[in-house]
């Protein structure tokens, strides 16, 4: 009879974690799905980065309010990841406040859990009003209606739940403590949950240890619920930023990549030996297409992009297009880029593990050429991300498709493009006329 | 004015220290001539030894690149490399952030390495060499803010020469809402400049203009002729053009130096 409750608590981990595991195969199998890309260079920048932008949220303290909430409710995550091993352990072997032996310092511990606690549901509570009650701007674009509202609510109604079984969970063992009820020894110091004993006062034995014990099963099934809440929610970016940065662009903002496969043809045109009319080898692969119209002609880094994007739209209040009433919204470019590569992960799903075409693409389908045509190219975006996206980078991608594989510029920019190959000059110039500019006074 | 080309000094057996990229721009749009004209009065006046291509400058390809043709971009880029490459060319200062963008960082990996200045980079390291000296009599005091344009600000980290040489002239430097990193585009990039902009509630110059003019400004320094012409119609469109200038870095110090 002793037991089954460490039983339970056994079969839940592996539930929890299986489940969890089963979708970060999903979502390891869906990134693959994208192009290769060669991203080994410079490890040393690449940690250098993690650990700034990442670990150590550089990015996110450019908007100081936000940044402050973020950095305590990040750090409260984190620490309280000690207490959830505790958890762990006492949980399967029936143990309780295994980690009480280390005296002072576990007093400690539990003192700052309980602080960081409290931050958090002030953070969270804050968090909401400004989602819900202000309506900042860039929380109540189109593309945040539906599902990416109810979600960031969801993950603040998850956490304050969270903190509150933890604070119910102490106050209630505090109290057993001072009881002498039987095996809850005297351990921790708790500065937050305290102020909450006045409540349990004329509750007997039982009760408390009733409540204490369902706090803690909340806490922790809460816990597991909430590791597989990630892979549905925006909130994969509390694992994905950490790949995600290491794998951000280090190269300058501006300096876009050159296309190896257009390189190869351009070298083969501009080659006087090359016969422009000899049939391709037996074996050639396939051409490569020129750009991207759906999720795999884009790369693998655009991808985990896509999965990794916070809908924070800290891009999209810099973006020029989008600060003067364009349609384009960087963030829904990466959102709409995520919906789509679950679409066809789905589909890969129900097909036996292949995808069977749907006559849909990430182009039309999702992203609209007039939001693609609007971008500057400005980077703006791409600065702005808290977590190393590069919304340009898929817009520049599905351009490209436009332009080289369907020719489907708008007319002004076809004029320019024939201008710069006719010309050498954008506008209708002639070539020698270059230095007319030395004769003009 | 004196401008050599890489031709004729090539003929001479002469190679020039720099070379001056024109870019589309500067060698066509009328208001951007003027920029290029101010530049070389300073090198001419600095006695910098340099040449620029002339008839055998191609547009860097930027503009096609960015509207996503990769395939013209990378011609011009190979026309252009080979031409650089035939001269010898070590060292390239521009006027033009989209030029200096793309051939600072695309060229290289398609055959292409020089060592790339923007004109302002340029400028300022003649000062510091005591080329040119700045007394700045014109401008002293004068409200002037400066606009980063995008391909030389956040694209390449350029922020500070533009704004040494302004404050040089003795003049008071004030920044817009949106500033270095986070500076607005003008709306020009990404080829926008050669077509017309999206449905929307406003262009994008003209809410960069509305910041400009927020710090009620005498002048606006610009450092890219496409932010000079997107933000002089901005001026004109807010009926400003009397009141304020919107001018080059290089031809504030060209006027200062009364060149
Ligand atoms: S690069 Fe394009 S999408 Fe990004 S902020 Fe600039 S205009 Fe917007
Ligand atoms: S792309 Fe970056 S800045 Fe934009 S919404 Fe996603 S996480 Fe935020």
């Amino acid at each position: 009879m002793e037991i089954l409750p460490n039983i339970l608590f056994a079969v839940a981990l592996v539930v929890g974690i299986g489940f969890f595991a089963r979708n970060i195969k999903k979502l390891i199998r869906n990134i693959k799905l994208g192009r290769k890309v060669e991203v080994d260079d410079n490890p040393a920048k690449r940690f250098k980065n993690m650990a700034m932008i990442a670990l150590g949220q550089s990015k996110m303290v450019v908007r100081p309010i936000a940044g402050l909430m973020h950095i305590i409710v990040y750090v409260g995550f984190i620490i309280i990841n000690i207490e959830v091993l505790e958890i762990i352990i006492d949980g399967l072997f029936g143990t309780h406040r295994i980690f009480a032996s280390l005296g002072a310092f576990y007093d400690f511990l539990i003192a700052s859990f309980e602080i960081l606690a409290l931050l958090v549901i002030v953070a969270v509570v804050i968090f909401w009003i400004r989602r819900n009650v202000i309506r900042l701007r860039r929380f109540i674009k189109p593309e945040m209606k539906g599902w990416p509202k109810t979600d960031a609510n969801w993950i603040l109604y998850i956490e304050f739940i969270l903190m509150a079984l933890f604070l119910t969970m102490n106050a209630t063992d505090a109290k057993l403590q001072q009881l002498g009820a039987l095996h809850y020894q005297e351990a921790g110091t708790f500065p937050i949950s305290q102020f909450l004993l006045p409540l349990f006062d004329t509750m007997s034995i039982q009760t408390l240890i009733f409540i204490e014990r369902t706090a803690w099963w909340l806490h922790i099934l809460g816990i597991l619920f909430f590791l597989n809440y990630l892979y549905y929610s925006k909130h994969l970016h509390i694992l994905l930023a950490f790949p995600n940065t290491y794998y951000g662009k280090l190269r300058p903002q501006g300096q876009f990549e050159n296309l190896d496969s257009v390189t190869k043809e351009v070298k083969l045109m501009l080659d006087p030996n090359a016969d422009p009319f000899a049939a391709p080898a037996d074996d050639a692969p396939p051409p490569e297409k020129f750009g991207a119209s759906d999720v795999m002609d884009l790369t693998r880094v655009q991808l985990l992009n896509a999965y990794t994007c916070t809908e924070c739209g800290r891009c999209t209040s810099e973006c020029p297009a989008n600060q003067t009433g364009k349609k384009l919204s960087p963030r829904k470019i990466m959102m709409d880029t995520r919906d789509r590569l679950e679409e066809v992960g789905q589909n890969i799903n129900s097909n036996k593990g292949e995808f069977k075409a749907d006559g849909k693409q990430l182009l039309d389908d999702y992203i609209t050429r007039e939001e693609l045509w609007a971008c500057t190219t400005c980077n703006a975006c791409v600065e702005a991300c808290p977590v190393s996206i590069d919304p340009l980078s898929i817009i520049m991608s599905m351009r490209q498709y436009l332009v080289m594989e369907q020719s489907a510029a708008p007319t002004e920019l076809n004029n320019m493009m024939g201008n710069v190959e006719n010309n050498g000059a954008p506008w209708p110039f002639n070539q020698m006329d270059r230095l007319n500019w030395t004769q003009e006074s | 004015m004196n401008v050599p080309t890489m031709a004729s000094l090539f003929a001479e057996n002469k190679q020039p220290e720099v070379l001056f990229w024109v870019g589309c721009a500067g060698s066509f749009d009328d208001r951007a001539k003027k920029i290029t004209k101010a530049f070389v009065k300073i090198l001419n006046k600095a006695g910098v030894s340099f040449a620029v291509l002339g008839t055998e400058e191609g547009c860097t390809g930027d503009p096609a690149k960015r509207a996503g043709n990769e395939f013209l971009f990378q011609m011009q880029a190979v026309t252009n490399i080979e031409v650089l490459n035939g001269y010898g060319v070590k060292k390239i200062v521009t006027a033009c952030p989209h030029c200096f963008n793309t051939i600072k960082n695309e060229y290289p990996e398609l055959g292409g390495n020089y060592e790339v200045v923007h004109h302002t980079q340029f400028l300022k390291q003649l000062l510091d060499e005591g080329k040119i000296s700045l007394e700045g009599g014109t401008y002293k005091g004068k409200r002037i803010t400066y606009h980063d344009p995008c391909y030389l600000g956040r694209a390449n980290n350029v922020f500070e020469a533009p704004r040494e040489l302004i404050q040089k002239l003795d003049a008071e430097l004030v920044e817009m809402k949106n500033c270095r990193k986070r500076g607005l585009c003008c709306g020009a990039g990404g080829a926008q400049m050669f077509k017309e902009p999206e449905k929307g509630d406003k262009d994008v110059n003209i809410e960069r203009t509305e910041q400009a003019l927020e710090t009620q400004p005498e002048i606006i320094a610009a450092a890219c002729p496409f932010c000079n012409t997107m933000m002089t119609d901005g001026v004109k469109n807010k009926e400003k053009e009397a009141s304020i200038a919107v001018l080059d870095v290089a031809e504030l110090i060209a006027n200062a130096e009364d060149l």
